[in-house]
C-alpha cells in the first residue's frame, strides 16, 4: 500500500502498517500535513498548523514504537478541535478573545492521546466558543464542506468534521454541547460519537455550557470510534462531574450481533419539518437495521419539543458565566485603551467576542437575573428533567433509538445569517439528547443531492458499546463510511 | 440624643478560613504571606477549562462547626454560582452557597454583663475567597495578587439577634474561641483568617418591624467592631431623630477617623444572578461522615465548663473562664490530674488568679506561660500538705515565674519550710511578748488591734515561714494567759 493510499484507512490500516514499518510515524504525519497544507486554502479546517511541533510529536510515538511500551496506538495521527487546551499550542476556541493564548497545560483528553502517543496534526476550526451549527461563528473564518465547498460543514465541531471526511486526518476530537459533534459528522458523511455525560472529563476543555459539554471524537468507521473511546473514557478525579465506572472497553464485543436488538422510533421525529431527501435515506437505514434482525418499537418523546427553549435558556445561561473569566485582565485578549476598569471590561469582551457569543451572553444574563430565574432558568431545569424522564421511559420498550441528525444536509454558507433562531431550530434532534446527557452517535447513512446524511442512534446512558456494536453492525453491510468526497484541492484521486 | 428610646438590632456575618493545607477547589497551598502570585495554580488563576473539585477537609471543618453549634447538617447543599466582575475575582464569579448552605440553624451561648445570652444562627455555608487587589504599590496601575483566592471560608450568619455593641463583641469572642477550640480555624486576625460584617439597625422601643439595616464590612478586630457598631448606631439615631432616613448600603469602617463612610447603596448593588454551578455536583454529606466527624471531636466548652461545676464543684465563674480557651482548660485539667488530693477550687483559684494575672501583666499568652502546669501543681502539693504558706506560695510562684525551678528544690535552698514546730514558735513568741511590754498591756487593756502587731513582727523574725493558723491560736494562748 503506498502512502496515500494509506492515508484513505481507517485505523486498524494504519496501526498495521505502522506495526508492519511500512511507515514511521513521522512519515506518516508529514504525508498528512503535506494534504492539509493543500486543502487548508480550500476548506479552511484548521486554525492552527505547526508542522515542527507536530512532527517532533511524531519522533516521540516512533521512539514508543520502537521501545517496550505496548504503546501500539503511537504515531495515530490526529487533529483536535481548537476547543481543548494543550500545552505549546495556541488555543483559541475559534475566538479573537483567545487569538494568542498559548496553553500552559493539557486537557485531559489531549492527555489520554498524547500518552498513548498519537500525533497531533493541528488545531481545527470552530465556531467560536463552540456556539453555532454551522461554523460560520468562528473568528478564523467559516469551514467548508469538502463535499461542496459552498457549503457549510455543520457546527461547532465542523474543522475536525470537514478535515477527517477530506483525509487530511482518519480521526479528530471534539465536542458536543446540543449536536456539535453529531450534525457535523453527518454533514461530513463521517462518523461521530458523544458519549454520556461524565464519561469523558471535561478537564481542559474550554467551557461553553458546564452541564452539556461532552467530548467525543470522529472518525471513518464505528469500529474507529471505538477504539478512540476507549483512550479518552474513563475517571478523572480532576473533573467533579466525571463519573468514576468500570465499563467493558467499547472495542470489544464490537462484532457481537445485533439480532434482535429493539429499535425505538420516536413518532414525533419522522414528521412534519424532516426533508424529503433526509426522511428517505432515514427510512432506508431503518430497513437496513431490520435486515439485520433488529425490530422496530414506535416510541414517544413528547417533550422533546420543548427541547429547544429549554437548551436556549440553560446553555445561555452557563455560558454568560462561564466566559466571565475572559476580562482582559489576566489572559486573552486586552482593549488597547481604556479609561478606567469598566472600560477595560467593557471594550475588551466588546472586541473579543463576536455577535453569536454577545447574543448568548445577554440572554443568559437575562434569564439568570433577578426576578426571571424562576420563570427561566428553574422551569427549564423541570422541562429538562421532564426530556430525561421521556427517555428513561423510552428505554423500557427499546435497546436503542434511531432517527436524522438534522433535518437537512448542509447548507449553503450564509443562508442564515440574518435569522439564527432559524438555526437553533434545527438542532431539534440532537439537543434532547445532550439535555438527558445521554450517549449518541451518528453513522453516514446515504446522500441526499450529493450531500451526506447521518443516522442518529441514542443509547440509555453508559451504553456507548451498545450504539457501537450496532453502528459497527450497520457498517459491516452498507457502505456508505467509505465514500470519500472529491470537490475539493489537495484530493488524491 | 436619647438613645434609651431606641432598640439596636444587630446581625453578624463572619468569614472564618478554614484551616486546610490547600485550597478549597485546587490543590494549591493556603499558607500566608507567600510572594505574590506564587500559590495560585490554573485553578485559581481560573485559566480557560480548568475546573474546581471540592477539597474534603474543607468540608469535614464545616461539619466540625455544624455539630460544635448543634446545627442541622445538609445531607445535600448546593455550590452556587455569584457573578460579579473584578480584577482579583479570577472567573468573574464566586464559588458559594446560597440556597441550600451545608449548614442550617444552630446557637451559641454567649456571656454578657447583664448574664448568659443564646444568640441563634441562621446558617453557615462553604465559599471560596477572592484574590487582592493592591493599589498603593503601583503608580496609576492596580496589582492583583491571587495567593488567596481559593482560600477556604465559612460564612457563618446570626440571625439579628443581638442588641448592643457589647453583645456583638461577645459573640465574636465566643465564635472566634469555638472555631479555634474545634481546630477549624486559625483565628488570626491580623492575616484575615476571622473577620466580621456587622449589619446593624435601630428601631424605636416597642416597634416590631425592623428599621432600615446598613452592612458595615470587614471588621478585624473586635475592638474596630465595637466602635464600628457605636458609631453606627450613634450615626442612625441621630439622622432619623434629625428627620433623615437611613439608606440600604455597605458601609466601610476607617478606624483612623472612627467611623464608618458609605460604600455603595443598595441601588448600586449588584445583581450577582446565583444559580447552581454546574461543575460542581450536590455536596452529600452521609450520616457516617457526619458520626466520623462527631466521634473525632474534642469536649466542647459548654459540655466542659458543666463538668467543671458538677464534677469538680467549681463556680459557674471560674468554670467559664477556665472553658473561654481550649488551652485554659488543658492547662488547668493537667494541674487538677497532678495534685491528687487537692481541692479542685484552689487549682482553679490559681490558674484564674495568680497565672492568669502573670500573663496579663507579661503579655502572654498561655501557651507562652512561664510556669507550667507540672510546676504549679507540684506548689500547690506544698500549700495543701503544710509544708509552705500561701504567702510563700505566692513568693515561690514568682520565683518560678522570673527564674524557673522546681517547688521542693526552691523551698530547700531558700529555706522556706513552714515553722510548723510548736516549740520554736512558742519561744519566738516569748521573746516578742518579753521586748514589748508596753505592748501587751495596750492588748490586755481592750486594744485588740495590737494583735495585729504581734502577728506581723513574728512572721518577721521567722521570715513569713510560720504556720499562720498556728501562730494566731498560740499568740492568743500566750497574750491571754499572761
Amino acid at each position: 500500500m503506498s502512502h496515500s493510499e494509506l492515508l484513505n484507512q481507517g485505523l486498524t490500516e494504519i496501526v498495521a502498517a505502522l506495526s508492519r514499518h511500512d511507515v514511521s510515524a513521522v512519515e506518516l504525519a508529514t504525508a498528512y500535513l503535506d494534504r492539509i497544507d493543500q486543502a487548508q486554502p480550500d476548506l479552511n479546517a484548521f486554525i492552527t498548523l505547526d508542522r515542527e511541533h507536530s512532527l517532533r510529536q511524531a519522533a516521540i510515538a516512533d521512539k514508543m514504537r520502537a521501545g517496550s511500551s505496548g504503546a501500539k496506538l503511537a504515531g495515530i495521527p490526529i487533529v483536535q478541535k481548537d476547543v481543548f487546551c494543550a500545552k505549546g499550542w495556541r488555543t483559541t476556541a475559534g475566538s479573537r478573545m483567545l487569538e494568542n493564548f498559548i496553553a500552559p497545560y493539557d486537557a485531559h483528553v489531549v492527555e489520554r492521546l498524547n500518552e498513548h502517543g498519537f500525533v497531533t496534526l493541528g488545531r481545527a476550526n470552530m465556531d467560536e466558543f463552540a456556539m453555532g451549527s454551522s461554523n460560520e461563528n468562528s473568528y478564523f473564518g467559516p469551514v467548508k464542506n469538502p463535499w461542496d465547498v459552498t457549503r457549510v460543514p455543520g457546527g461547532s465541531s465542523g474543522g475536525s468534521a470537514a478535515a477527517v471526511a477530506a483525509g487530511l486526518a482518519p480521526a479528530a476530537t471534539g465536542t458536543d454541547t446540543g449536536g456539535s459533534i453529531r450534525q457535523p459528522a453527518a454533514w461530513c458523511g463521517i462518523s461521530g460519537i458523544k458519549p454520556t455525560y461524565g464519561r469523558v472529563s471535561r478537564y481542559g476543555m474550554i467551557a461553553y455550557a458546564s452541564s452539556l459539554d461532552q467530548a467525543g471524537m470522529f472518525a471513518r468507521s464505528a469500529q474507529d470510534l471505538a477504539v478512540l473511546m476507549d483512550v479518552i473514557s474513563g475517571h478523572d478525579s480532576r473533573d467533579a462531574t466525571s463519573v468514576n465506572r468500570q465499563d467493558p472497553p467499547c472495542a470489544e464485543g464490537l462484532d457481537r450481533s445485533i439480532r434482535g436488538l429493539r429499535v425505538g422510533l420516536p413518532k414525533q421525529w419522522m414528521g412534519e419539518g424532516l426533508s424529503a431527501g433526509v426522511k428517505s435515506v432515514i427510512e432506508k437505514a431503518i430497513q437496513e437495521l431490520m435486515a439485520l434482525g433488529c425490530e422496530c418499537v414506535e416510541i414517544d418523546l413528547p417533550m422533546s419539543e420543548q427541547a429547544i427553549p429549554a437548551y436556549y435558556v440553560i446553555a445561555p445561561a452557563e455560558a454568560s458565566s462561564n466566559l466571565s473569566r475572559f476580562d482582559g485582565v489576566r489572559f486573552g485578549h486586552r482593549a488597547a485603551e481604556y479609561k478606567d476598569l469598566s472600560e477595560l471590561y467593557e471594550r475588551s469582551r466588546g472586541e473579543g467576542f463576536g455577535p453569536e457569543v454577545k447574543r448568548r451572553i445577554l440572554m443568559g444574563s437575562y434569564v439568570l437575573s433577578h426576578g426571571y430565574y424562576d420563570a427561566y432558568y428553574l422551569q427549564a431545569q423541570r422541562v429538562r428533567r421532564l426530556i430525561a424522564n421521556d427517555f428513561e421511559r423510552a428505554f423500557t420498550q427499546c435497546d436503542v433509538i434511531a432517527g436524522p441528525v438534522a433535518p437537512t444536509t448542509a447548507f449553503p454558507l450564509g443562508s442564515y445569517g440574518a435569522d439564527p433562531v432559524q438555526m437553533y431550530l434545527a438542532d431539534l434532534y440532537t439537543i434532547p439528547v445532550n439535555l438527558a446527557g445521554l450517549p449518541a452517535l451518528s453513522v453516514p447513512a446515504g446522500f441526499d443531492a450529493g450531500m451526506p446524511v447521518g443516522l442518529q442512534l441514542i443509547g440509555p446512558w453508559w451504553h456507548e458499546a451498545r450504539l457501537l456494536q450496532t453502528a459497527h453492525a450497520y457498517q459491516t453491510t452498507t457502505d456508505w463510511h467509505t465514500k470519500r468526497p472529491t470537490h475539493y484541492s489537495g484530493v488524491t484521486k | 440624643m436619647t438613645q434609651q428610646n431606641w432598640e439596636v438590632v444587630i446581625g453578624l456575618e463572619t468569614h472564618a478560613q478554614l484551616s486546610t493545607q490547600s485550597k478549597i477547589f485546587s490543590g494549591a497551598s493556603v499558607a500566608f504571606g507567600a510572594e505574590p502570585n506564587t500559590q495560585a495554580c490554573a485553578v485559581d488563576l481560573g485559566l480557560p477549562g480548568v475546573l474546581p473539585v471540592p477539597n474534603r477537609a474543607a468540608v469535614e471543618r464545616a461539619i466540625r462547626f455544624g455539630l460544635a453549634v448543634g446545627a442541622h447538617i445538609a445531607p445535600m447543599s448546593i455550590f452556587a454560582r455569584k457573578n460579579y466582575f473584578y480584577p482579583d475575582l479570577p472567573k468573574g464569579y464566586q464559588i458559594s452557597q446560597m440556597e441550600i448552605p451545608v449548614v442550617q440553624g444552630g446557637a451559641l451561648r454567649i456571656q454578657t454583663k447583664a448574664g448568659e445570652k443564646i444568640v441563634k444562627l441562621t446558617r453557615a455555608h462553604l465559599e471560596e475567597d477572592a484574590g487582592k487587589s493592591l493599589h498603593e504599590d503601583f503608580q496609576g496601575q492596580s496589582g492583583i495578587d491571587l495567593n488567596r483566592a481559593g482560600t477556604p471560608l465559612l460564612e457563618i450568619v446570626t440571625e439579628p439577634e443581638m442588641r448592643s455593641s457589647e453583645e456583638a463583641v461577645a459573640y465574636a469572642r465566643a465564635l472566634h474561641a469555638l472555631v479555634r477550640w474545634i481546630e477549624i480555624c486559625d483565628g488570626n486576625m491580623q492575616e484575615g483568617s476571622f473577620r466580621c460584617d456587622a449589619n446593624v439597625s435601630v428601631r424605636p422601643l416597642g416597634q416590631k418591624e425592623f428599621g432600615t439595616r446598613c452592612e458595615i464590612k470587614n471588621l478585624n478586630s473586635f475592638r474596630f467592631l465595637e466602635r464600628a457598631i457605636e458609631f453606627e448606631i450613634k450615626r442612625q439615631i441621630e439622622l432619623i431623630e434629625e428627620g433623615g432616613k437611613v439608606i440600604q448600603e455597605t458601609r466601610l469602617y476607617d478606624p483612623d477617623r472612627d467611623e464608618t463612610r458609605s460604600m455603595r447603596s443598595k441601588e448600586d448593588a449588584h445583581d450577582y444572578r446565583y444559580f447552581p454551578d454546574p461543575d460542581l455536583p450536590p455536596l452529600c454529606v452521609s450520616e457516617a461522615w457526619i458520626a466520623e466527624v462527631a466521634a473525632a471531636m474534642p469536649e466542647l466548652p459548654e459540655a466542659r465548663k458543666q463538668r467543671y461545676v458538677s464534677e469538680l464543684g467549681l463556680s459557674e465563674y471560674d468554670a467559664s473562664l477556665l472553658t473561654a480557651t481550649r488551652e485554659a482548660g488543658e492547662y488547668f485539667e493537667s494541674v487538677q490530674s497532678s495534685t491528687k488530693g487537692v481541692d479542685a477550687k484552689l487549682c482553679a483559684n490559681w490558674v484564674n488568679g495568680e497565672l492568669s494575672a502573670a500573663l496579663n501583666r507579661a503579655g502572654l499568652e498561655l501557651s507562652e506561660a512561664k510556669v507550667s502546669a507540672a510546676q504549679l501543681a507540684g506548689l500547690l502539693m506544698r500549700l495543701a500538705d503544710g509544708t509552705i504558706s500561701g504567702k510563700i506560695a505566692k513568693e515561690l510562684f514568682e520565683i518560678m515565674w522570673s527564674e524557673g525551678g522546681e517547688v521542693d528544690a526552691l523551698i530547700e535552698s531558700r529555706g522556706l519550710r513552714q515553722i510548723s514546730d510548736t516549740g520554736a514558735l512558742e519561744a519566738v513568741l516569748k521573746d516578742l511578748i518579753a521586748q514589748h511590754p508596753a505592748q501587751v498591756e495596750e492588748y490586755r487593756g481592750g486594744k485588740e488591734k495590737v494583735f495585729g502587731f504581734f502577728v506581723g513582727q513574728a512572721m518577721k523574725a521567722t521570715q513569713g515561714k510560720a504556720n499562720p493558723a498556728q501562730l494566731n491560736e498560740l499568740l492568743k494562748a500566750l497574750l491571754a494567759g499572761g
